[in-house]
């Protein structure tokens, strides 16, 4: 029947002649920019490894190296606000290359007319979560653009880390057999950020997960270090296109199939239900403080049970497994014993009309 | 959550298949109408739990999918223009016209808006009176009724820069066009449920009794769609032809009726072309003349053009029920979500989509 069908793989995508919102999704347009523009022009292979940090060796000692940058809408949202989100992102990725988070630096791109007392509290803001996360923010620039040519305040923070002797993660280490463990629910941020922005008119309780996650993966680490610190096989932050691109990443980098059960995932009830009034899958919806690993089952339990012994790992679950079947592919069995595919996104989820 | 849960219960998912097995005892081939029912069937794997004497095809009823290109290369002419902020439902920003889809007018300049209904768009006419406020018109008659409304409330208000770009079709002629087509092989329907939320079923009871084909009017969760498969399949399987419902929770014989007068006194019906069909005497809506004030192709003066779909395309076809997505050449390879050749892979809800989304890993082993 299907003679004709092949998986072409990575897909064709439609040329276009500017930049879209959908490059910036975190789905197939992003990688497509980033292989046709960037790494193109910026040949490195330790860019290649497309990991979220660069980890390098400077005399014996091996660090991560991350930059990010954070045009967050609205600028403040519950559970957070851009300048706590700018600290946390990058200390995040920096976290989940196994490094332990140093020093940071800020970059500010302000609009013309933005309120001083706005910039004031995000300043405060990102002094409280630098302070408690330990990564000093030691150097700074600071731009301004006419009124018009920005949305009120742009940050860039880039981080530099001290990697754990033993340690290395990376995407293309899962391998079949391993376990695919969250470190919590799925989609609060990206929820609450849109229950925010006006337009969508319902309220929600929804508070957005911003959180370091250093500590957690500290603690992982110290549950793996018994046995093998190799056993941790990758971590990712799901941030933007959510724990699907996550996945579709790892398996992509890795050549392997990834399983998941669907009624493991947690999701919290009131995301799940803005979810479905808003016609959103929460598995493509933005976190910012939980973390997707995957591991040796050897060391699945003790790490999935040191996780839940942390604060932001109380409702870690194990959601699935790495297999060798459809390699580059992500699955997800639902509770009526049905296989379906959790494909990349080609760009941002769109609601759908009825 | 509750009101979700109850309908997505697997032991009970278990135990209507348990009777449909029980009970099935020659090959049939159903059809469901709705592009929101499609997608349910895919994402929970439906059709899989069936026996093998249960085929379902999947029918014209998603809007983003059958607006023809036409159309959506009037709405990037209108969308381009400097005065015009363009609102749209999202799913329609991603469909290619003949050169480009919205989003790329939006990254060239054009102020193209998201919004999740058309009384988003009357506000922002109400907020911008310098500049005209056009949306985007787009689905069945699940949609229509908003639509209407907004424009009557328009109207009433005195706003002179609101306009609507109308692609208004209606279910019940395209499944009349359907069971006259000689490759038919439909033999019941699941009746659209929001559909018939506002229209009722009394035109189902017509076309069950013309043609002597069975309807069950179905919800969208996939507990409402295997009773409505149950139930369909015990009227076949006992050669009754009636419109039977089972979204009571929502749906009544005699529908919404304020909705409909609203609709009417702003519609009425005309001829339209479906994408991927062609034209359908008597499918869809036109805004009345009282109301051409607020018609954006009369407003902006877009030109009538005639554009050419894909000759690969299977498109008209599989929105028959005719072939099944796998069948066509260009299936996942030169037509994929990301550059879709056809009017079934370009939304969600279209039965392309869907297949190509959920189900590629089936299809490996087969070829």
């Amino acid at each position: 029947m299907a003679s004709t069908f092949t998986i072409s793989c990575p897909l064709p995508l439609e040329v276009t002649d500017r930049v879209l919102l959908g490059h910036g999704s975190g789905g197939k347009l992003s990688a497509a920019l980033l292989s046709d523009i960037f790494f193109r022009a910026f040949r490195s292979p330790v860019l290649a490894r497309m990991d979220d940090q660069a980890v390098f060796d400077i005399g014996g000692t091996r660090l991560a190296f991350t930059t990010d940058t954070f045009v967050v809408k609205p600028l403040f949202f519950p559970g957070g606000d851009i300048g706590s989100l700018a600290v946390h992102g990058t200390v995040n990725d920096l976290a989940m290359g196994g490094a332990e988070p140093l020093y940071l630096s800020a970059g500010f791109i302000l609009e013309e007319g933005l309120d001083m007392e706005v910039l004031r509290k995000v300043a405060a803001s990102m002094a409280r979560a630098s302070q408690a996360t330990g990564a000093e923010i030691v150097t700074g620039d600071t731009k301004v653009v006419e009124k018009g040519c920005g949305d009120g305040l742009f940050i860039n923070t880039t981080g530099i880390g001290l990697v754990r002797p033993g340690v290395n993660l990376s995407a293309a280490n899962a391998r079949p057999g391993d376990c695919v463990l969250v470190s919590g629910t799925l989609g609060d941020h990206g929820m609450a950020i849109l229950s925010e922005r006006e337009g969508i008119g319902f309220d929600t309780s929804i508070v957005s997960d911003s959180a370091p996650l250093h500590t957690l993966v500290r603690t992982m680490l110290d549950a793996a270090a018994g046995t093998s610190l190799t056993d941790i096989r990758c971590m990712r932050d799901p941030t933007r296109g959510g724990l699907a691109s996550s996945l579709n990443e790892i398996a992509a980098s890795a050549g392997v199939g990834i399983e998941l059960e669907e009624s493991a995932i947690p999701i919290h009830e009131e995301v799940r239900g803005a979810c479905e009034m808003l016609g959103l899958d929460p598995l493509y919806v933005a976190n910012e403080g939980k973390l997707v690993a995957i591991v040796s089952p050897d060391i699945a339990d003790a790490v999935l049970a040191a996780m839940r012994e942390h604060p932001l790992g109380c409702d870690a679950q194990q959601i699935g497994k790495v297999s060798g079947k459809h390699p580059g592919l992500v699955t997800v069995r639902t509770a009526f014993g049905t296989t379906r595919i959790v494909d990349m996104l080609s760009g941002d989820q769109l609601p759908r009309i009825c | 959550m509750k009101y979700l849960d109850e309908y997505r219960d697997p032991k009970l998912a278990e135990a209507i298949v348990a009777d449909i097995r029980r009970h099935v005892t020659r090959p049939w081939v159903l059809m469901e109408i709705c592009g929101g029912q499609t997608h349910t069937l895919m994402r929970y794997g439906i059709d899989h739990l069936l026996p093998p004497e249960v085929e379902l095809v999947h029918g014209p009823g998603c809007p983003v999918c059958v607006t023809p290109l036409e159309i959506l290369d009037k709405a990037v002419e209108i969308a381009s223009r400097p005065e015009v902020i363009f609102v749209s439902y999202g799913d329609m920003l991603r469909v290619p016209g003949s050169t480009r889809d919205l989003f790329q007018v939006k990254a060239a300049g054009g102020d193209v808006r998201i919004a999740y209904s058309p009384m988003e768009a009357v506000d922002l006419a109400r907020k911008n009176p310098d500049r005209q406020v056009v949306f985007f018109a787009v689905g069945f008659e699940t949609t229509a009724p908003a639509n209407a409304m907004a424009v009557w409330q328009a109207k009433r208000e005195g706003l002179r820069n609101f306009s609507i770009l109308v692609s208004h079709v209606l279910v019940p002629p395209a499944i009349r066009l359907l069971l006259e087509s000689p490759g038919n092989r439909v033999q019941g329907f699941i009746a659209p449920g929001h559909v018939c939320a506002v229209m009722g079923y009394s035109e189902y009871e017509e076309l069950a009794q013309q043609y002597r084909v069975p309807f069950v009017v179905s919800g969208f969760e996939p507990l409402d769609l295997l009773e409505g498969i149950r139930m369909l399949l015990a009227q076949l399987e006992e050669g009754r032809a009636e419109v039977e419902n089972q979204y009571v929770r929502s749906v009544t014989r005699e529908g919404n009726e304020a909705a409909r007068l609203r609709m009417s006194e702003v519609f009425e019906v005309a001829d339209r072309k479906w994408r991927g069909i062609g034209e359908i005497r008597q499918s869809g809506f036109r805004l009345r003349r009282e109301y051409a004030a607020f018609d954006a192709e009369k407003v902006f003066g877009v030109s009538e053009t005639c554009a050419e779909e894909p000759p690969e395309c299977i498109a008209a076809l599989v929105l028959q029920g005719i072939r099944k997505p796998v069948d066509c050449p260009v299936f996942g390879t030169r037509c994929t979500p990301e550059k879709p050749m056809g009017a079934p892979m370009v939304s969600s809800e279209g039965a392309c989509a869907a297949y190509y989304r959920y189900r590629r890993h089936d299809l490996t082993v087969l070829v």
